[in-house]
């Protein structure tokens, strides 16, 4: 009789025998424009002469909208309005107003929610359940959290007066673009700042169904102001002079840029950039749990996820176990589909991240690393990659050391909890990282040693409004989320 | 007992030399600054920091930094408080030094010794205390233990005050080291001699070697070389020129690093409440957010 394992008389992969039944969200209730300008003074401008785009659904490639790019004197009108807003209403306006306006957008929000969550899912390509239950419940939430700060902002910062800064210039990535554009507009709103943003190119629609929001809300003109574009555009919102902060989250290659191109300006800067995480398993973590971590610490949101669980470091002992049962989860993990409920991992973004992505598994392969993808059947069209696990990688591959920003999965090993802090440590990045172990005091000690802005201990990639979220070194500076999230548009003296 | 006699007696000259890793070299550049009193007499021959110097002491400050952050912030708070101890036991020879050598009266260089003494109390006081201040713990809506604590940035250049030779050293390095930082202190202006001094204070302070290193010349000269230098994680700034501002703001974002240009009290008087805060230790720490579940 042949050796039995345990784990082999739990495996039921139903996957292998029949396939899920489709459990399409229906889509017949969104209605959306054939094109988008921008928002600016309270008013939804045109495309005009200005040149556009397409925005596409990245899972079927079929076009979506055309989007305005908004030049130079574009978003000069919007500092404007944000400017005048500034000084003749919003800054005046006492903190329990704000905060009644921002409620406002918070409920309304709730009350959309599921269109707004469908509309991300079409633009973007994240599966709807996540977009349902993660990213508009948190835009919620966001808004809700930092409204109550408006009117207490005395108590936020003992012992120091607190001031607004002014047009606050912000730029916002495509991987979670409502639930970002919340992180940046609610703390704005809160401190008494006035705003310009730009929603990535990729992503704008939930952006102006947020505008449509912040107008039915009835926000005095120009408080808010969203300009669509690319990086033209946000570079003119950047190094406009009469704005007063700017805020940014994407690559660590564009916050350099933003950095050095506000040096010497006086504008107040935070950078939410890049990162590298790596989520460590040791021998005495219960290894089904991290392997559930480890899954959401990669694969959510295709990857696309600057604190993703993209570098696993595994305790040497157990590396085969758990690479033998990831593998065996992985390939349960539905990919298709974004509009199906069923779906765990959607479309790639666009067709660009989806060559870098390709580009960054190749050199894997080339550089020796041993690349592993479950069976699973891809749609025709549209960007999707397989979940992907590299094993035999060293901490000098490209895999090991560059965002690939997808779903791809770099494994590495350590012995020692000394080795696996240098080993997680060893990155210019310093977003996240995720602790699996059954001991509170090991857990405590690493969590202390590691550089890295947010610690997930035995789980992994959770958010909340009252949590600050941001990075050490390379993943930029500032926070966004909780008290500490207030700083960044207060003047504390 | 010695008894006085009507000799003309010559005075010994001083050497002067950098403070690096808990030791004294001379600059490895071989260059030199001639400081001279507000009246022109000769005081010394002080070093001339170099590029090298500034890497040094980098090495130095890295090498510190981890036992230093690793120290309990009790005795972090203790080590801050001896220093204070040592001043006041020597503050005759600085306010004398000030008085002579920068050109103080009597009153103001007593009034600077008494505020970099109560500086350095102030700051002592709050290394275990401004964790429970501007951290948090978060009521996150799901079943988890969250927190946040700010940490040190790591290693970070200074460049002191371009007044108060004392009081401006101690202003520039005090919010910084509180939280576990350490430093590398640039030091330009006339009367760099005081900063060496001071560097004797730390000297006998049990402060660890590396976590203060005090370098004496041009800032223009080792500016540049700050915004670049790959191992400097932050750099705080006193008394900053616009083009310092430009500057040191282009190098620093080759490693995204934090940058903070502290504002110069009204009229540069550094004795000012207004040159003191908990708010100055916050540019130069992280604030890392934990979370783990709570379950049986």
């Amino acid at each position: 009789m042949g050796k039995k394992t345990t784990t082999s008389v739990r495996d039921l992969l139903f996957g292998d025998l029949w396939e899920y039944a489709p459990a399409p969200q229906s889509t017949d209730f969104v209605d959306l424009d054939d094109a988008y300008g921008h928002y600016i003074d309270g008013e939804f401008v045109d495309v005009g002469a200005e040149d556009s785009f397409q925005t596409i659904n990245p899972a079927t490639e079929e076009p979506l909208a055309d989007i305005a790019c908004a030049d130079e004197a574009t978003v000069d009108r919007a500092v404007k309005a944000a400017r005048k807003a500034y000084d003749t209403v919003w800054s005046k306006m006492p903190g329990r107003e704000r905060a009644k306006y921002i409620y406002r957008i918070a409920r309304m929000i709730q009350e959309k929610a599921r269109n707004l969550a469908v509309v991300e899912t079409m633009d973007g390509g994240k599966p709807i359940k996540e977009s349902r239950d993660v990213d508009i419940p948190l835009a919620a939430a966001h808004f809700f959290y930092y409204a109550g700060w408006a009117d207490k902002l005395d108590y936020a910062f003992p012992g120091a007066q607190v001031r607004s800064l002014g047009v606050a210039g912000q730029v916002i990535p495509w991987n979670f673009p409502l639930l970002m554009a919340a992180w940046k507009i609610a703390p704005a709103l809160a401190t008494g700042n006035t705003i310009v943003i730009k929603p990535a190119e990729t992503t704008p629609l939930t952006a102006m169904l947020l505008a449509e929001i912040i107008d039915e809300a009835g926000l005095p003109p120009g408080v808010v102001n969203i300009v669509n574009g690319k990086g033209e555009t946000g570079a003119a919102i950047v190094n406009h002079d009469d704005v007063d902060k700017v805020a940014f989250t994407g690559s660590t290659e564009v916050g350099k840029i933003i950095q050095r191109a506000v040096a010497g300006t006086g504008k107040k800067l935070t950078l939410e950039l890049g990162g590298k995480g790596a989520n460590i398993i040791f021998d005495d973590a219960p290894i089904d749990q991290a392997v559930e971590g480890i899954v959401n610490g990669i694969f959510f949101n295709q990857g696309h996820v600057c604190c993703a669980g993209s570098r696993l470091l595994v305790q040497e002992n157990i590396h085969e176990e758990v690479i033998q049962k990831l593998k065996r989860r992985m390939s349960t993990l539905v990919v298709g589909d974004p509009l199906d409920k069923n779906t765990d991992i959607g479309a790639i973004n666009s067709r660009e991240q989806y060559e870098r992505i390709a580009e960054l598994v190749a050199s894997g392969e080339d550089e020796g690393a041993e690349k592993f993808q479950p069976t699973c059947s891809l749609p025709d069209s549209g960007y999707f990659f397989a979940p992907t696990v590299f094993t035999d990688v060293t901490p000098s591959h490209r895999i090991a050391q560059e965002e690939i920003f997808g779903p791809v999965l770099s494994v590495l090993t350590f012995r020692t909890p000394e080795e696996a802090i240098k080993k997680a440590n060893n990155t210019p990045y310093g977003l996240a990282c995720g602790i699996w172990t059954d001991k509170g005091s090991k857990l405590f000690r690493i969590a202390g040693a590691l550089k890295a802005g947010v610690i997930w201990g035995n789980t992994y990639n959770k958010f909340d409004p009252s949590s600050p979220f941001g990075g050490y070194k390379e993943s930029g500076f500032g926070r966004e989320g909780g008290v500490h999230g207030l700083l960044p548009y207060l003047e504390v003296r | 007992m010695a008894k006085a006699k009507n000799t003309n007696r010559l005075d010994v000259y001083k050497t002067f030399k950098l403070y690096i890793g808990g030791a004294f070299p001379r600059t490895e550049s071989g260059r030199y600054i001639t400081e001279e009193t507000h009246k022109g007499a000769f005081v010394a021959n002080i070093c001339r920091a170099s590029r090298k110097d500034f890497r040094d002491a980098v090495v130095a400050a890295r090498s510190a930094h981890g036992g230093w952050a690793a120290r309990t912030p009790f005795n972090r708070s203790q080590i801050l408080h001896r220093m204070a101890e040592m001043l006041e036991s020597r503050r005759h020879g600085f306010e004398h030094a000030l008085r002579e050598r920068a050109g103080y009266s009597k009153a103001d260089a007593g009034a600077e010794v008494d505020a970099a003494i109560d500086r350095l109390l102030w700051y002592g006081g709050w290394a275990d205390k401004f964790v429970q201040v501007f951290g948090a713990t978060n009521p996150v809506a799901s079943p988890h233990f969250n927190f946040t604590i700010p940490e040190s940035t790591g290693v970070l250049a200074t460049l002191a005050p371009k007044d108060a030779p004392l009081l401006g050293l101690v202003t520039s390095f005090a919010p910084l080291i509180v939280s576990g930082n350490t430093v590398v202190a640039i030091v330009d202006h006339d009367h760099r001699s005081i900063a060496i001094d001071f560097a004797e204070i730390l000297h006998c302070s049990d402060l660890p070697a590396g976590v203060i290193n005090i370098l004496t010349g041009y800032r223009d000269e080792v500016l540049d070389h700050i915004g670049g230098h790959r191992d400097v994680d932050g750099i705080a700034v006193f008394d900053a020129t616009a083009e310092e501002r430009k500057s040191i703001g282009i190098e620093a974002a080759d490693t995204v690093k934090r940058v903070h240009f502290y504002d110069t009290p009204k009229g540069g008087d550094w004795t000012a409440d207004e040159a003191q805060s908990p708010y100055w230790i916050l540019p130069f720490v992280e604030f890392k957010t934990a979370w783990h579940p709570m379950g049986y």
